[in-house]
């Protein structure tokens, strides 16, 4: 079986900030991680390969600096790394992305399944994935919290739900989007992380790929961001001390019309 | 390949495309040397083509995608409906996308999917839909992401709508996502905000990134529909007007495109009685402070008096306290009720992400330094151990209970 996992690198949210004098984004010295639901997607490719054989690839579109993504990768285990990195991707939104990821893996060729994490945490979209699927007109299960069986044709896994879950049957290949509850991802071993230093990862570009011009980067990326700022500052507000049988009483005045409201 | 953005020799180094990027991808070794563009921080967004004074970025045009952007009309709303119940979600859009239809002068049309879900399609005329789209078929009971997708996908290559909303739910983002694809749209995902160019009349669609911690406004001015998916209880629900008329338009589909390779076999339904926190208007959520599963009841217990949804950290679903479809966060949800009670929660960077957009957020903590306080509007230093059971006491009084 050959899982292929697509992994994002992503700034650590907590790092992310815009800078008040010019407001504009600050990203020096900001620390890359693997977009944390991508973790469970390796982890779970990694889980699937003890049971099933095969192997893990990782597969990364990024700048340059993603290979070290790819490489955190194969240390916890995956098999081998791809690198998706051209300036011609640049400006790519989701519909580009999903796009030259699916060239991407339509090139690997005898895949079986094709595992994503929810969402990425920069952008949030939740719409590579499902993407990814459409353009090689696959189907998808989303949001997967467990996967229940799988052999070399079907796969049978639990899909989180806003009012419960669904078991789903479908045949492979196909692309799954973890969530979070799926499993607890591993730490990278020593010899993951001897693997990880020695490992070639190739770099492939929009040529490779045999991308259509029209498809990928700005050209192929129906949305354009026109502006960024940030939020109104949230003020921290009232902070109240003192006996609770006082305080209590005061909060739930204030609070009362709210709740009433809200209640409709 | 060339690259898409140049300097050019017309640039005097006055730095003010280094300012001007929102991304941080220009910058200049010294003063009134040359700036550089890093094309792999470069999103193209024309900021600094903007602010040069000296007309010295180049920038290449986007070839337009040769698609009669006029002949795309009205605004489209997909009518979520879960067992023939329609979701609350469906009329915020409805609500947002009257005002959005008024202003672009079109129809604002509901597209409903279901089985034996006629009787619907009136709820909808009565919430501001003029025209209700409605596929009625037994393959359409619940949703299947192929199933429902083929159908969108026909009757927007059919119907061509201008605008495309839908909920930012769980079914909506994996249905959209799989229809903007096909019909080469541009799709905005969580949008917070949206609005008409008065001058190009596009849609401007406001949503936050980076967990919330930057907003961002994304067009899609050469392609048609301009889709998105909105974030639940930002926009307002449309009010019921039963005397309101509007068209009913029965669609036909073929068969061969209700088929569904990956298929569902049953649907288990959570224990947990106000489960989708995503809709509560009012939220409880303990943290790492509640120490034991126990004593989620006495969140339960005050959720039940006020009518509010329980949600968590992720200490507390990781400890196994509470389901992990509760989290609030980075790695949970994002919610955005009209109040969120936090209750022995620190408030760290990953949790605000998922709850910082609400209208007032309650703390509770014993911990005076807590971070949560920076955010709350109303804050308790103190033990909740002490505070709940009184604050619980205190609703029943007040609200009658
Ligand atoms: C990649 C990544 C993703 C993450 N995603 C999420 C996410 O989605 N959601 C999320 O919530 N977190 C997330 N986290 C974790 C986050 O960083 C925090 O660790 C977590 O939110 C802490 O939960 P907490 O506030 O319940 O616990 P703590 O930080 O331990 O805080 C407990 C609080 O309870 C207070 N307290 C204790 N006892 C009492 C008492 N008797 N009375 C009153 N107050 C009391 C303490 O003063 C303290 O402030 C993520 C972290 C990472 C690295
Ligand atoms: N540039 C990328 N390279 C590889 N995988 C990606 C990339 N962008 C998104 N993905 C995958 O798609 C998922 C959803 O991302 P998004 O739609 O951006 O929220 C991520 O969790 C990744 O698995």
């Amino acid at each position: 079986m050959r899982y292929v996992v697509c992994i994002k690198q992503v700034p650590e949210t907590t790092d992310v900030k815009i800078n008040p004098e010019t407001n504009t984004l600050m990203r020096d010295g900001v620390v890359s991680i693997i977009n944390p639901f991508d973790m469970y997607a390796i982890e779970e490719g990694l889980r699937l390969k003890a049971k099933t054989g095969g192997t893990v690839t990782v597969l990364s579109m990024g700048p340059p600096q993603a290979d070290a993504a790819l490489r955190e990768a194969i240390a916890m285990g995956a098999d081998d790394g791809i690198l998706l990195s051209d300036r011609a991707f640049a400006g790519s939104d989701t519909w580009a992305t999903s796009y030259t990821i699916a060239m991407a893996i339509r090139k690997i060729g005898n895949f079986d399944l094709i595992l994503c994490g929810k969402q990425a945490s920069d952008g949030d979209t939740a719409q590579v994935g499902p993407g990814i699927a459409v353009h090689l007109d696959l189907p998808q299960i989303t949001y997967v919290r467990k996967i229940e069986s799988i052999d070399d044709k079907t796969i049978v896994a639990e899909r989180l739900m806003e009012n419960g879950y669904e078991v789903i049957q479908s045949p492979l290949p196909c692309v799954l989007t973890v969530v979070k509850e799926i499993n607890e991802p591993r730490l990278p071993s020593l010899k993951g992380k001897m693997a990880a230093k020695k490992a070639v990862i190739p770099c492939w570009k929009a040529v490779d790929l045999q991308c259509d011009p029209k498809c990928i980067g700005m050209e192929g990326s129906p949305t354009k961001v026109v502006k960024i700022f940030t939020p109104p500052a949230r003020q921290g507000g009232e902070v109240m001390k003192g006996e609770p049988s006082e305080i209590v009483p005061q909060l739930v005045a204030k609070l009362k019309d709210a709740i009433l409201g809200a209640s409709h | 390949m060339s690259d898409p953005i140049k300097i050019t020799e017309k640039c005097v180094f006055c730095g003010m495309c280094v300012k001007a990027c929102p991304f941080g991808a220009i910058t200049q070794a010294q003063k009134k040397t040359a700036p550089v563009i890093d094309l792999q921080k470069c999103t193209l967004c024309g900021s600094c083509v903007v602010a040069c004074k000296f007309d010295a970025i180049w920038m290449k045009e986007k070839s337009s995608s040769g698609i009669d952007l006029a002949s795309f009309k009205d605004v489209w709303v997909f009518a979520e409906q879960h067992e023939g119940v329609i979701q609350s979600i469906t009329f915020e859009l409805l609500g947002e996308g009257r005002k959005l239809a008024d202003s672009l002068g079109m129809k604002l049309c509901a597209v409903l999917l279901g089985n034996n879900v006629q009787a619907r399609a009136d709820e909808l005329i009565a919430r501001g839909a003029d025209k209700v789209y409605l596929v009625d078929r037994p393959e359409l009971a619940y949703f299947q992401d192929e199933s429902y997708a083929n159908v969108l996908i026909e009757l927007v290559k059919k119907h061509k709508p201008n605008v495309f909303l839908c909920g930012a739910s769980t079914i909506g983002r994996s249905l959209v996502s799989r229809v903007a694809v096909p019909v080469n749209a541009g799709l905005t995902a969580d949008c917070t905000g949206l609005a008409i160019d008065p001058v190009t009349k596009n849609l401007l669609q406001t949503r936050p990134a980076f967990g919330g911690n930057i907003m961002a406004t994304i067009e899609a001015p050469n392609s048609r529909p301009q889709m998105s998916t909105v974030r639940h209880k930002v926009m307002k629900e449309a009010e019921v007007n039963p005397a309101r008329k509007g068209e009913v338009c029965l669609e036909t589909i073929a068969d061969v495109l209700l088929q569904c390779r990956a298929k569902r076999l049953k649907f288990i339904p959570e224990v947990e009685t106000t489960t989708n926190i995503a809709e509560a208007n009012i939220i409880v959520a303990g943290g790492r402070g509640m120490q034991t599963a126990e004593h989620f009841g006495m969140l339960r217990e005050l959720a039940d008096v006020i009518g509010a949804g329980v949600g968590a950290s992720r200490a507390a679903v990781d400890s196994n306290w509470i389901a992990y479809s509760h989290q609030v966060g980075q790695t949970g949800k994002t919610v955005c009720p009209k109040i969120y009670i936090a209750v022995g929660i620190s408030g760290q960077i990953q949790h605000l992400a998922g709850m910082q957009s609400s209208d007032i957020i309650v703390a509770i903590n014993k911990d005076p330094d807590a971070p949560i306080f920076k955010v709350a509007t109303y804050g308790i230093v103190g033990d909740l151990f002490t505070i709940l059971p009184l604050l619980t006491r205190e609703f029943k009084k007040v609200l009658g209970k």
